[in-house]
């Protein structure tokens, strides 16, 4: 199984520079802020740019938004 | 709007072209599929046409499901989130539109070269080495495409799911040029730079390998941006997102060697590739928990939104493959599964419940922002869609369960005298009847697709492509 010789120390030097990544991600701060993250990602609206600004704030992506669908260009939902 | 192609919007054309060619090349390779499935009903339908004959086109299903659909999502989805998450547009334009247009062409040449017979007999790296080699060129400069983009990002933050599709990006790069390592004889013919046993420990290492990053790691990137935007809840747990992928990606590498158990390598490395296959299911059920939670408090969504349906519904297909792969991995339950169709259900179990599902719901919700629409044209027919789609999935693991494990137990079943009892054939006389069941199971699979491309098609007819401008940096929310 010679080939052993090459996928395992492959496999060491993948895991130490992923070890590496890790290092570095934890080092940088990426990780010092665990919750707002995943709030960021919702606060970036990425509804049809067409539309105005929602009157009183985000309304999760513009989705349910009675306001947005009466300015909804063409078609509309069919049901 | 009305601004394209500048610096002040975001790169959507690369995701729409992808997004819409996603569509396209799943309808294709699921066609493929429910041809093969009915060539082993019916046999006469390979026509003695060696084009067509049942061992060309297998690869070309799987190739074309894989690849070009599973890949064109990958490649959409990807372009996407790294652009609104880091709040950037793409870098290198032109290297992008390269990694569409290289893509393209090495699904045609797929498309042609598989049926005509040109083989290199590698599992899910069928393509010759000239289609090896622009695949390494499409890939390092996706590479360039995406990584260029992360380091150019405005928010200091890199969202998990950029961590997901990185990883999958550098890892099918490693995986591809170690497997692919082949020496050319002919323009279409080549061997592999290893041989016998040690092919095929390379061989599953990239088998497995790329089902792990391609088919899941790629695939939770998506999860991890999608299922919050749809469900416009923050995923369920941030920090448990940050440790689910490094565990995954800590664990994954040495899973390979279970599908060669009872074979030539050696037994420590057969218990060394089940090991850590059954140590992979924390950091899987930990990912899809994390998942499904996420519409803690908010069930009622799943009620009225088809989207989350097909979103929610992948994760739990990916909670139940990732359970069945590692007991599959068991020696002592392999060795009745092996070789059965088993198998094939657990595969498809994962490729249609969990990659096509979530690479539909993402689809679903990026292309009608792709074209300056609030949603898709109708929301019955995805509803519907997801109906057709689910119940194909069911039937379609079901019969192969049952087929595979009525297999493993006729071929294994002897005699008080040692001789066995049942030929071979009997148990594929047996087999008759699921693979009808299959064949009805992949045909409403393909028709969900086909109800999709229609949606798609009345969504995008006579609407603009838009492309979004990328929003003023707000350093309050960074």
């Amino acid at each position: 199984m010679d080939i052993l010789l090459l996928l395992i120390p492959m496999s060491v030097v993948l895991v130490l520079l992923v070890g590496a990544g890790f290092w570095w991600s934890v080092k940088s701060g990426q990780f010092d802020d665990l919750e707002g993250p995943a709030h960021r990602i919702l606060a970036d609206d990425d509804s049809p740019a067409v539309l105005p600004p929602v009157p009183g704030g985000v309304d999760e992506a513009g989705r349910d938004g009675a306001s947005l669908t009466s300015i909804k260009p063409g078609g509309g939902a069919a049901s | 709007m009305g601004v394209q192609g500048t610096a002040a919007t975001f790169n959507y054309k690369v995701v729409r072209q992808f997004s819409i060619m996603a569509v396209v090349w799943g309808i294709v390779g699921m066609l493929v599929g429910v041809i093969i499935a009915a060539q082993l009903l019916w046999p006469e339908l390979n026509f003695d046409l060696p084009w067509f004959s049942y061992g060309r086109l297998r690869p070309l299903h799987t190739n074309a499901v894989i690849f070009a659909f599973g890949g064109s999502a990958l490649f959409a989805t990807s372009y996407y989130v790294v652009q609104r998450t880091c709040q950037v547009r793409l870098f290198a334009g032109p290297l992008a539109a390269f990694t569409f247009w290289g893509w393209q062409v090495v699904i045609v040449l797929a498309a042609i070269t598989l049926p005509l017979g040109y083989t290199t007999g590698k599992e899910y790296a069928e393509l010759e080495w000239p289609i090896d080699v622009l695949i390494t060129l499409v890939w390092v400069s996706y590479a360039v495409v995406f990584f260029g983009t992360i380091v150019q990002r405005k928010t200091p933050h890199i969202y998990v799911a950029n961590w997901f599709y990185g990883a999958f990006i550098l890892t099918v790069a490693v995986l591809h040029l170690v497997n692919s390592a082949e020496i050319p004889v002919t323009m279409w013919k080549s061997y592999s730079a290893y041989a016998g046993v040690q092919d095929a420990m390379v061989q599953w290492w990239y088998g497995h390998n790329a089902v792990g990053f391609f088919l899941t790691a790629g695939f939770l990137g998506i999860m991890y941006y999608f299922v919050p935007k749809q469900a416009g809840r923050p995923v369920y747990s941030y920090r448990l997102s940050v440790v689910h992928f490094w565990a995954l990606i800590f664990t994954y590498m040495w899973a390979g060697p279970h599908h060669l158990h009872y074979t030539a390598l050696p037994d420590w490395t057969q218990s060394l590739g089940m090991v850590f296959s059954l140590i992979l299911l924390a950091p899987s059920w930990g990912g899809m928990i994390n998942g499904i939670m996420t519409l803690s408090g908010a069930w009622h969504k799943l009620r009225d939104d088809p989207i989350l349906k097909f979103l929610i519904v992948s994760l739990s297909f990916y909670g139940m493959s990732t359970f069945e792969g590692p007991m599959m991995s068991i020696k002592t339950v392999n060795a009745l599964s092996h070789y059965t169709d088993w198998t094939v259900g657990h595969v498809h179990s994962g490729a249609l419940g969990w990659v096509a599902f979530i690479s539909i719901g993402s689809l679903y919700y990026l292309l009608p922002r792709m074209f300056g629409k609030t949603e898709m044209w109708s929301i019955r027919l995805i509803t519907l869609h997801f109906w057709v789609a689910t119940i194909g999935v069911v039937l379609y693991i079901a019969s192969m369960w049952i087929a595979g494990v009525m297999q493993g137990l006729m071929w294994r079943a002897v005699n008080a005298d040692g001789t066995l009892t049942y030929a071979f054939v009997e148990s594929v006389k047996a087999t008759y009847p699921f693979y009808a069941i299959r064949l009805l199971g992949g045909t409403l699979f393909f028709s969900g697709m086909l109800i999709m491309a229609w949606n798609v098609v009345k969504t995008v007819a006579g609407s603009k492509a838009v492309d979004a401008p990328i929003p003023a940096f707000n350093p309050a929310h960074a």
